[in-house]
C-alpha cells in the first residue's frame, strides 16, 4: 500500500484558497478604486454654479451643466414612460399568456437576446430611423434608443416577477367573476409590486448611464434643452466631449458630471436590489 | 362529461344577453391583444435593427463587398474604407478581456461559494455585483485618467522589461492602447461570469460535494474535481455572456484604446475596435460612403454579437434544463 504524502495537497489546497481570496480582493479594491477616484476628482467642481449655470467656453470658469442635467432627467423621463409601459405589457403577455405559444417562446428568446446587444447598435438604428429621415439631431431619436434598450429588460423581469405570484391568487380572483385584465393588472401586479419596481428601477439605472446611443441621437447642446425636437444636452455625452477636451477646467467638469451619474445610478442599483432582496424572502 | 360541458353551454347561451358580460369579455381579448402587440414590439425592433442597418450600409456593400473586411484602408479623403483593423482591435481586446477575465471571475466565484463565511461572502458579492453598475463611460474616466498613467507608469515597464522579448510587449509605454483597453473589458466583464459561474457553483447538488469531502478530499479538490467538472458546461455559457458584452462595449474602449487604423503586433501601440470607431467618428461622417461604411462596420458587429448571443442563450437554455435548476 502506498501511503501519499497529504502535503502537497494540502499546498495546492492553500494555494487556491490564497489566489481566490486575492481574487475577490481585487474585485472589491477596483471598484474601491473607481468610487474613490470619481469621488475625490468629482466633489472638487460640485457647486452651486456646476448646477444652476449653462457651460462656458474653455477658460471662463463659473460654467455648469444645468442644461445636461435637464436634458438628461427630460431623456431618461421619455424613454421610460415609453419603454416602461410596454415592457410591462409584454412581460404580462409572457407571463400569464404566452408561458407555451410559438409567439411567447420567440419573443423570450428574442429579449434575451437584445439584452446583448451592444446600446451602440441601437443608437445607430434610432439614427437611421429618426435622424436621418429629418436631418436633425434630436432628444427624441435619443429617448426612442433607450427606450428600446429599456424594452427587453422590463419585459423579462415582469416576467420572472409575474411569474413569481402563485397561481392560487390568479385563480380566486377569477373565480370571483373579475375579468382577466382585472385579474392580471389589479391583484397579480399589486402582488408583484416591488418586484416590478426592481425592474423598472434597474432598467432607469441601466440606461441613465449610457452614451453610446445618445452620441447619434441626442447628440449635445450648448443651450437650454427648449424642445427635444432639437440636439439636446445630457450628461453622459457632455462627459465624453469634455474628458477628451484638452482644457483642465472641462475635464474637471466631467468628473462632476461622473460623480453626479454615478450616484444616481448606484443609488438606483443599491434600492432596486434591496427591494429584490425583499421579494426572493 | 359531455352533460357538464352542455349545461355550461345553455348557460353561457343564456348569459349572452346580459352585455355587461359581453363586454367584459370583449375587454379581456382587447387586453389579451394588447400584451401580445407589446411582445410582438420586441421581434419588430429585432428585424427592424437588422433592416436598417442593412439597407443604410448598401451604398459602401456595393462599393466595397467582401474586399471591406480583409483591407486595412481607412481613408475619409479617398474615400477608401476598409473595416479590417477595426475587426482585429475588437477580436484582440475582447480576447485580452477573457484570457484576464475568465480565471479571475472563476477564482471569485470559488471564494464566494466555497470559501467565504456567509457574511463576508454577502459584502463581497454586493461589491462585485455593484462594480457591474458602474456606467461604462466612468469606466473610460477612470481609464484615461487613472488606469492609464498607472500602465505607463508601472504595468507596461515591467512588462516591456520581463516579458520585453515577446514583440507584444515592445513599443514605447504610452499608458493607452490595446493591453489598456483589454485589461479595462476584463475589469467590466468579470461581474457578469462571476454571477453565472456563482449560480452554476451553487447548482451542483450538496450530496456530491459532500461525498468527496467524506473521502478526505481537500477543498480545492471538491472544487475542481466535481464543481468545476460539473458545473463546466455552465462556465462555457457563461464565458459566452461575458465574450458578448466584451465585443461590443462601447466607451470605455473608446476613451482608452487610442484609435488608431493600424493593425500593431504591440500591445502597448494604440489600435481601435468596430464600436471605439463609431462612437469616435460619426459625427464627422459627412458623405454618404463614409456613413455608409460605418453603418456597415455596425451591421458586422451586429451580426458578431447576434451569433454570440444566440449561441450562448441556446447554450444557456440547454444546460438550465439537464440540471433541472431555474436560476440560469
Amino acid at each position: 500500500m502506498i501511503i501519499r504524502s497529504a502535503t502537497p495537497r494540502k499546498l495546492a489546497d492553500l494555494g487556491v484558497k490564497i489566489m481566490s481570496s486575492l481574487a475577490a480582493l481585487l474585485g472589491i479594491a477596483i471598484l474601491a478604486w473607481i468610487l474613490y477616484e470619481v469621488i475625490k476628482r468629482g466633489s472638487a467642481s460640485l457647486n452651486w454654479s456646476f448646477f444652476t449655470r449653462l457651460p462656458t467656453p474653455p477658460g471662463l470658469r463659473g460654467g455648469g451643466v444645468a442644461n445636461a442635467i435637464l436634458g438628461t432627467s427630460m431623456i431618461t423621463l421619455l424613454a421610460t414612460l415609453a419603454g416602461v409601459p410596454t415592457g410591462l405589457l409584454a412581460g404580462v403577455y409572457l407571463a400569464e399568456f404566452g408561458q407555451s405559444t410559438r409567439l411567447g417562446a420567440a419573443v423570450r428568446f428574442t429579449s434575451n437576446v437584445m439584452m446583448g446587444i451592444p446600446s451602440i447598435i441601437v443608437g445607430l438604428f434610432a439614427y437611421t430611423l429618426l435622424v436621418l429621415p429629418w436631418h436633425h439631431f434630436s432628444g427624441f431619436a435619443g429617448a426612442a434608443a433607450l427606450a428600446i434598450i429599456m424594452l427587453p429588460i422590463v419585459a423579462r423581469t415582469t416576467e420572472d416577477m409575474l411569474r413569481l405570484v402563485p397561481n392560487a391568487l390568479r385563480e380566486s380572483a377569477l373565480a370571483l367573476g373579475s375579468p382577466r385584465w382585472k385579474a392580471t393588472l389589479g391583484v397579480v401586479f399589486r402582488a408583484a409590486k416591488t418586484g416590478l419596481i426592481t425592474g423598472v428601477l434597474l432598467a432607469i439605472a441601466r440606461v441613465s448611464g449610457e452614451t453610446a446611443p445618445l452620441l447619434f441621437t441626442a447628440l449635445n447642446s450648448p443651450y437650454w434643452p427648449g424642445s427635444l425636437n432639437q440636439p439636446t444636452a445630457n450628461l453622459t455625452v457632455t462627459i465624453f466631449n469634455y474628458a477628451m477636451s484638452p482644457y483642465p477646467d472641462w475635464q474637471e467638469i466631467a468628473w462632476g458630471a461622473s460623480l453626479l451619474i454615478m450616484i444616481a445610478v448606484l443609488a438606483l442599483t443599491v434600492v432596486a436590489r434591496f427591494a429584490l432582496k425583499e421579494v426572493k424572502k | 362529461m359531455s352533460g357538464i360541458y352542455f349545461m355550461v353551454q345553455q348557460v353561457n347561451k343564456a348569459m349572452k344577453p346580459i352585455s355587461h358580460q359581453n363586454i367584459q369579455k370583449k375587454a379581456d381579448g382587447l387586453f389579451r391583444y394588447l400584451t401580445a402587440l407589446c411582445a410582438l414590439v420586441v421581434l419588430a425592433l429585432m428585424v427592424g435593427i437588422f433592416w436598417a442597418l442593412l439597407s443604410n450600409s448598401q451604398l459602401a456593400i456595393r462599393r466595397f463587398g467582401f474586399r471591406f473586411l480583409v483591407s486595412q484602408a481607412w481613408n475619409p479623403v479617398t474615400q477608401e474604407f476598409g473595416a479590417a483593423s477595426s475587426i482585429y482591435g475588437t477580436l484582440v481586446s475582447t480576447a485580452i478581456a477573457l484570457i484576464l477575465a475568465v480565471p479571475l471571475s472563476l477564482a471569485i466565484a470559488i471564494f464566494l461559494v466555497e470559501l467565504a463565511p456567509p457574511a463576508l461572502g454577502r459584502v463581497a458579492g454586493y461589491g462585485i455585483e455593484l462594480l457591474a453598475a458602474i456606467p461604462s463611460i466612468i469606466f473610460g474616466m477612470w481609464g484615461l485618467f487613472v488606469f492609464a498613467p498607472f500602465m505607463a507608469d508601472h504595468v507596461q515597464p515591467a512588462l516591456n522589461k520581463t516579458l520585453g522579448f515577446l514583440p507584444f510587449f515592445q513599443g514605447p509605454p504610452m499608458g493607452i492602447g490595446m493591453l489598456t483597453a483589454g485589461i479595462i473589458l476584463a475589469l467590466m466583464i468579470l461581474p457578469f461570469i462571476s454571477a453565472v459561474a456563482r449560480d452554476v457553483f451553487r447548482m451542483v447538488p450538496p450530496v456530491l460535494k459532500e461525498s468527496a469531502y467524506g473521502l478526505g478530499s481537500t477543498n480545492w479538490e471538491v472544487t475542481h474535481k466535481v464543481t468545476i467538472s460539473y458545473g463546466l458546461r455552465g462556465l462555457l455559457g457563461a464565458t459566452f455572456l461575458g465574450l458578448g458584452r466584451a465585443i461590443g462595449e462601447t466607451m470605455a474602449v473608446t476613451f482608452v484604446i487610442g484609435n488608431d487604423h493600424t493593425i500593431s503586433k504591440s500591445l502597448f501601440a494604440a489600435g481601435n475596435s468596430i464600436a471605439s470607431t463609431l462612437a469616435n467618428e460619426f459625427a464627422e461622417a459627412s458623405e454618404p460612403l463614409y456613413l455608409s461604411a460605418l453603418v456597415k462596420l455596425g451591421l458586422v458587429l451586429f451580426v458578431i454579437t447576434i451569433l454570440i448571443q444566440i449561441v450562448a442563450q441556446l447554450w444557456l437554455k440547454r444546460i438550465g434544463k439537464s440540471l433541472g435548476g431555474g436560476g440560469l
